[in-house]
């Protein structure tokens, strides 16, 4: 008997031509809470996933209990008893608990004899570790604390020793989350293995025993959490960059010309995501919001732009109001000089099966510019497009070939230039340089403080804390879909990372 | 007792007409919970109704027949399993597929064989079923009412009629006491909870689709070894799509299935019935209406407004792992 | 995974991987061609001849094809779209209406091109206003069009046989057709075209509605590609996101195309009416709404590729009827089963052949490195 429940050698995943893991080592220490931190994309999910045999890797050994494992399916890792909460949970919605807990663990072919076992067996789990949910209960009626708790119990139903939790807290309330360490510590002091992802210090702080901080695909340190800090964490997640050095003088902020205020927005699913942010964008300043993917900022753009309906909130573009909470119209608010780079080009921001041409109209093809009557001006189009390709170094400067086959920054450059070059009064940006080449960064960052120094008043969303921090006059920090704090761009990339991960205003300014 | 009697022969026709309708539509409630949409039912219940004819022809017995139709259909099952779940390809244009291929085939394999313009040879003796009487129906015909109900209308029907009614519970028992049946109806609304729990996604829908097959089978074989003695070019005459009509009416609930198979047989009974006879204030119902009737009543369904038909969530979408 | 998604030259795309799906879907054919005895290239000898080897012959592939030009985009439009309408047979079985109606009403007193004019909208008014109550059903209340199209394919067959037989058959009549028009509605047959060159269409109907079809796929092709509405068609097809992102009005677009749809299988109905029998009878429509789909699929949405399609489905219907006098054991349904081939191949498996020929296509050397930075995630 090793005291190690876990241990991954060299894992290695590539997704194509995204290299997700690179030769990650892991050790886990039995009856441990050890957290795994990282930025959205650091790879933390993928390596999960490997572990529970979702996907395999494409190098590397896993080591259960100290023996090597192959781990080609989830039934395999179910067997040496690990389990996984997922982030986005594994349930089927219109099943009962019961029934949701018994898939795939059911003992027998009938389920008769099974549904009173497992009746039983979940009464045990209930009162072993306080984790009462009504059997009978259909999930989609629950509250996602509970959906959460299903999934902890179909994992310890299975005989879990190992237990892996990815990003449990997302979706939950402060008080459920609290519930749900009170749990983690529970399951811990009976002895079971428990690995977090996060990236949230403050949780990592709170609960885990020890720490291991992955970045951009690879495992960059471990440490005992009592050793470390807060600091020293947010440090190890961001990693020290070379800040791109972008040319820029003094804002020279006039009006207002974008103001949010009070603005209440849910997702698909009902989930509030933006909650009672107010914010304000003056003509000639680029006012950055950073925060962890997933905090609300899309749904921010989007309600801002007319695509996702708010719940309550007022916004004023030009001092006029939108009606952001019932009919906003996209059309509408481009004529009235809003223009919108989208977070997601590949499904939003373009069509990748048009030519270039035709994307270079989206949005625009009611501009009689490339109309006549009810046709459309080919010849005006592309003519139009080949001068963007020209101005904004598209390349290959063909406006006839099909979207998909530009590389990343050219095809957002396409985006760029079709937004831009409608001298709008407001400019609101995600994530400008995702998937985007090097060479490309620059291009893109150049022109947006070329717009700014034209007077547009500038939105920009982004991940990259630094490219946030190069570009913006003003920064606001998105936690929990708050606005909970604002800063100008010399602060510290620490203390900007404290804030990013949830720690409280005052907290982060000491 | 005039009207009683006019009653069971309108509702004894309602059973025969409705035999093949349950039969295809809880073959099609399989694929559908499992993810895997159907409209090519009325290929494979026609393929199925050909293969019965035709061995039973040649054979001269009926069971061999329904083998038969069962082995064609499962086959054709599995290429729009291989097209859906393999292949990841449009369940709908499979369906499609599916319903030509059947139709052109047993048309030219038929006449093929056969030459008999797509027939296959009339069936007589065991190479077709034949009604049973249940025990003691003779002897309680004359009791009133209750004799003419037990004697009339459950009793002297043929086997596969007793089998289609009896799938009815042993389906709901399936789909909601086993474990495959659990297993079923969660890869159909979401293949990832099924997947993470161990349980292969593909195996398990292809297990569904087979089922569906053999379901078909047999609704074909009714209708060339039950209904009618051999095989008749396009004799499935739409009842594949009324069987589709049917399971989105009854919101792919397998007893609800059985009432709206009852409920369209009734409709199909009434307008040959009806054929001629004027009613009261409303005249005399074309019998287009009649059978019109459950097409429109799925759409007035479906537009939501009696009620709420919720595909299962997964339906119509291959299973691709989330990355 | 890799493999269906490397990079290929589009004349791979759309020329190679298409043509191997058909090849493999005749291949098919074949074989049921010998499983009933016959030699599958004496049978495609006699298809070809019969279709294209005398003037009639011709004549009679392209009446068939005029059908499924139509309903080939009437499927077409709906695709690019992002919809799947089943339902052109009934729409194009409901549109007889559009063209009986004004043929009955003015075949004796205007001349057939005032009653072609009125057909022409009649016929793609009905066919549109049988496919809109889908369209806004799909648009408005989610239900999925494929399963009301398919609904109303049925009711649409009722309707006509009621009103063929209870209404529009002539009294004492037997049969459940219209009366036959006078000369105003009859539609020119095309021989003053084809006998210039050489080719005698005479006894067959090959009529001016198949100027009418390629005159059509002109006019899809310029809504489809060059106007703006067709833009927005084309944004709904590939994203809606992108749709929305771009201000569209989805529901809008989605029940006009569906309209336009439906009114381009309606027109489908004047060449048999108008054109051939100059009568509206029962199932005239015959199938040809179904036989669409596999035109669209096979012509993969655009006209260029719907006209040979229609055309190769024209040769299948008439040189299969030539078959089936050499030949008694194959008849016409021959070519059902070559459709639902077709359908499978070209459709519902179109990506099957794409890795082993991507496979063969990088290692003959010809394999553009995929270009990096352009992944989705």
């Amino acid at each position: 008997m090793s005291d190690i429940a876990i241990e991954l050698k060299g894992i290695d995943k590539s997704f194509g031509l995204v290299h997700a893991n690179r030769d990650i080592n892991l050790r886990v220490r039995k009856g441990t809470i050890h957290g795994i931190i990282g930025e959205n994309g650091a790879g933390k999910s993928t390596l999960m996933s490997i572990l529970y045999g979702f996907y395999q890797a494409d190098r590397g050994d896993i080591l259960v209990d100290g023996a090597k494992t192959d781990i080609s399916g989830p039934s395999i890792a179910i067997d040496k008893g690990i389990g996984m909460v997922h982030q986005h949970f594994m349930l089927v919605e219109n099943f009962t608990v019961l029934e949701n807990i018994m898939l795939g663990a059911e003992e027998g072919q009938i389920l008769t004899s099974g549904i009173a076992r497992a009746r039983n067996e979940l009464k045990r789990l209930e009162n072993e570790y306080a984790l009462e949910v009504d059997p009978d209960a259909i999930i989609e009626e629950l509250p996602v604390g509970l959906q959460q708790r299903v999934e902890i119990l179909k994992a310890l139903y299975r005989g879990a020793e190992i237990l892996i939790l990815d990003e449990p807290t997302g979706v939950l309330t402060p008080a459920e989350a609290d519930h749900l360490f009170r749990i983690l510590a529970q399951l811990k002091a009976q002895g079971k293995t428990i690995i977090l992802i996060t990236h949230k210090l403050r949780e990592i702080m709170a609960i885990t025993d020890e720490v291991s901080v992955m970045r951009r695909g690879e495992m960059v340190a471990t440490r005992t959490t009592a050793d470390t800090s807060v600091e020293e964490l947010a440090e190890l997640m961001v990693g020290r960059r070379v800040l791109l050095s972008v040319e820029k003088g003094p804002a020279n902020p006039g009006e207002v010309k974008l103001s949010v205020r009070n603005l209440t927005v849910r997702d698909s699913r009902g989930v509030p995501m933006v909650k009672d942010v107010s914010l304000d964008v003056r003509a000639g300043e680029i006012v950055g919001v950073a925060g962890v993917a997933g905090n609300g900022q899309s749904e921010l753009l989007q309600a801002i732009a007319g695509i996702r309906r708010a719940e309550t909130g007022n916004v004023t573009l030009n001092g006029r109001p939108i009606d952001v909470t019932g009919e906003a119209d996209p059309n509408e608010l481009r004529h009235r000089g809003l223009a919108h780079v989208p977070e997601d080009r590949h499904h939003m921001g373009l069509v990748l099966k048009f030519e270039e041409a035709e994307n270079s109209i989206l949005g625009y093809h009611d501009d009689p510019r490339y109309l006549k009557s009810f046709f459309l001006d080919v010849e005006a189009i592309r003519a139009d497009a080949a001068e963007k390709c020209a101005r904004y170094d598209i390349r290959p400067p063909d406006v006839r070939l099909k979207t998909a086959n530009f590389s990343g920054g050219n095809q957002q450059k396409i985006v760029l230039a079709r937004e831009m070059e409608r001298d709008p009064d407001v400019i609101i940006i995600g994530q400008p340089t995702r998937g985007v080449d090097v060479g490309a960064i620059e291009f893109i960052h150049k022109r947006i403080i070329e717009m700014r120094d034209a007077g547009k008043a500038i939105l920009l969303v982004s991940v990259e804390l630094d490219e946030i921090r190069s570009l913006s006059d003003r920064v606001l920090v998105m936690f929990d879909g708050h606005v909970v704090g604002e800063r100008s761009p010399e602060t510290g990339e620490g203390e900007l990372g404290l804030l990013m991960a949830g720690v409280t205003d005052q907290e982060a300014a000491e | 007792m005039e009207f009683l009697d006019t009653l069971i022969v309108l509702l004894q026709s309602t059973i025969r007409v409705s035999v093949p309708l349950i039969l295809a539509a809880l073959a099609g409630l399989y694929s559908e919970r499992s993810g895997v949409f159907d409209i090519g039912l009325e290929g494979k219940m026609l393929g199925g109704a050909f293969a019965a004819g035709a061995v039973a022809a040649i054979t001269g017995s009926a069971w061999l027949g329904v083998l038969a139709a069962i082995v064609v259909a499962v086959a054709l099952a599995l290429v729009h399993g291989f097209a859906s779940i393999t292949q990841r390809g449009n369940q709908i244009v499979s369906g499609v597929a599916i319903n030509f291929i059947a139709a052109g085939a047993t048309v030219i394999l038929g006449q093929a064989w056969f030459h008999q313009g797509g027939r296959t040879p009339p069936l007589s003796g065991g190479a077709r079923f034949t009604t049973i009487d249940l025990p003691f129906a003779a002897e309680l015909a004359d009791v009133p009412v209750v004799g003419a109900i037990y004697t009339n209308l459950l009793s002297g029907h043929y086997t596969l009629t007793y089998i289609a009614f009896a799938l009815v519970p042993f389906t709901w028992w399936v789909l909601f006491r086993t474990r495959f049946g659990l297993r079923l109806r969660a890869v159909g609304e979401n293949p990832g909870a099924v997947d993470t729990a161990g349980i292969s996604v593909i195996w398990l829908r292809y297990r569904a689709v087979i089922c569906c097959g053999i379901l078909t089978g047999i609704a074909g074989a009714y209708l060339s070894l039950a209904m009618t003695a051999g095989f008749v070019k396009g004799m499935t005459a739409g009842k594949g799509f009324i069987a589709l009509a049917a399971l989105i009416f009854a919101k792919w609930k397998p007893v609800s299935v059985m009432y709206a198979c009852l409920l369209f047989g009734f409709l199909d009974a009434l307008s040959i019935r009806m054929q001629g006879h004027r009613l009261p204030l409303i005249g005399e119902v074309p019998v287009q209406f009649m059978q019109a009737l459950p097409y429109v009543l799925t759409v007035v369904l479906l537009a939501g407004f009696i009620g709420r038909a919720i595909p299962p969530k997964a339906g119509g979408t291959p299973y691709v792992k989330e990355r | 995974m890799s493999a269906p998604h490397a990079k290929l030259p589009g004349w791979v795309d759309y020329g190679v991987i298409p043509l191997v799906n058909l090849v493999v879907a005749f291949l098919v054919a074949g074989l049921v061609v010998l499983l009933v005895g016959e030699s599958p290239i004496r049978a495609a000898a006699l298809l070809i001849e019969g279709a294209f080897g005398y003037g009639e012959g011709i004549g009679f592939t392209l009446y068939y094809a005029t059908n499924f030009i139509f309903t080939g985009l009437a499927v077409a439009i709906a695709f690019h779209c992002g919809l799947f309408n089943i339902g052109g047979e009934g729409q194009a079985y409901v549109a007889g209406l559009g063209v009986a109606i004004p043929c009955l009403w003015l075949d004796a007193s205007m001349p057939w091109y005032v009653v072609f004019v009125v057909v022409i909208f009649g016929s793609a008014l009905m066919g549109g206003l049988w496919a809109l109550i889908p369209g806004y059903l799909q648009a408005k209340r989610g239900s999925h069009v494929v399963i009301t199209t398919i609904m109303f394919n049925f009711i649409a067959s009722s309707l006509m046989v009621y009103l063929l037989i209870d209404v529009l058959k002539p009294r004492g009549s037997m049969s459940p057709e219209t009366r036959t028009f006078a000369e105003g509605g009859h539609l020119p047959k095309l021989d003053w075209l084809f006998g210039p060159l050489g080719i005698d269409v005479g006894g067959s109907p090959l009529n001016l509605s198949f100027l009418l079809a390629l005159v059509v796929s002109f006019i899809v092709w310029v809504i489809v590609w060059r106007t703006r509405f067709g833009y927005q068609i084309r944004t709904m097809g590939f994203s809606p996101s992108a749709a929305r992102y771009a201000g569209m009005k989805e529901a809008r677009i989605v029940i006009i195309t569906m309209v336009m749809s439906g009114a381009l299988a309606g027109m489908m109905a004047i060449n048999p009416i108008m054109g051939e029998q100059h009568r509206m009878q029962l199932d005239f429509v015959g199938g040809a709404g179904f036989v669409g789909i596999a035109v669209a699929l096979m012509g993969r949405s655009h006209p260029v590729g719907i006209i040979p399609a229609a055309i190769l489905f024209g040769m299948l219907y008439q040189g299969g009827a030539e078959i089936s006098f050499e030949m008694p054991q194959i008849s016409r349904d021959m070519i059902v089963i070559i459709q639902g081939l077709v359908i499978l191949f070209a459709g519902a498996m179109e990506h099957m052949f794409r890795p082993t020929i991507a496979r063969l296509f990088t290692s003959l050397g010809g394999g553009r490195k995929p270009q990096p930075a352009t992944a989705t995630e």
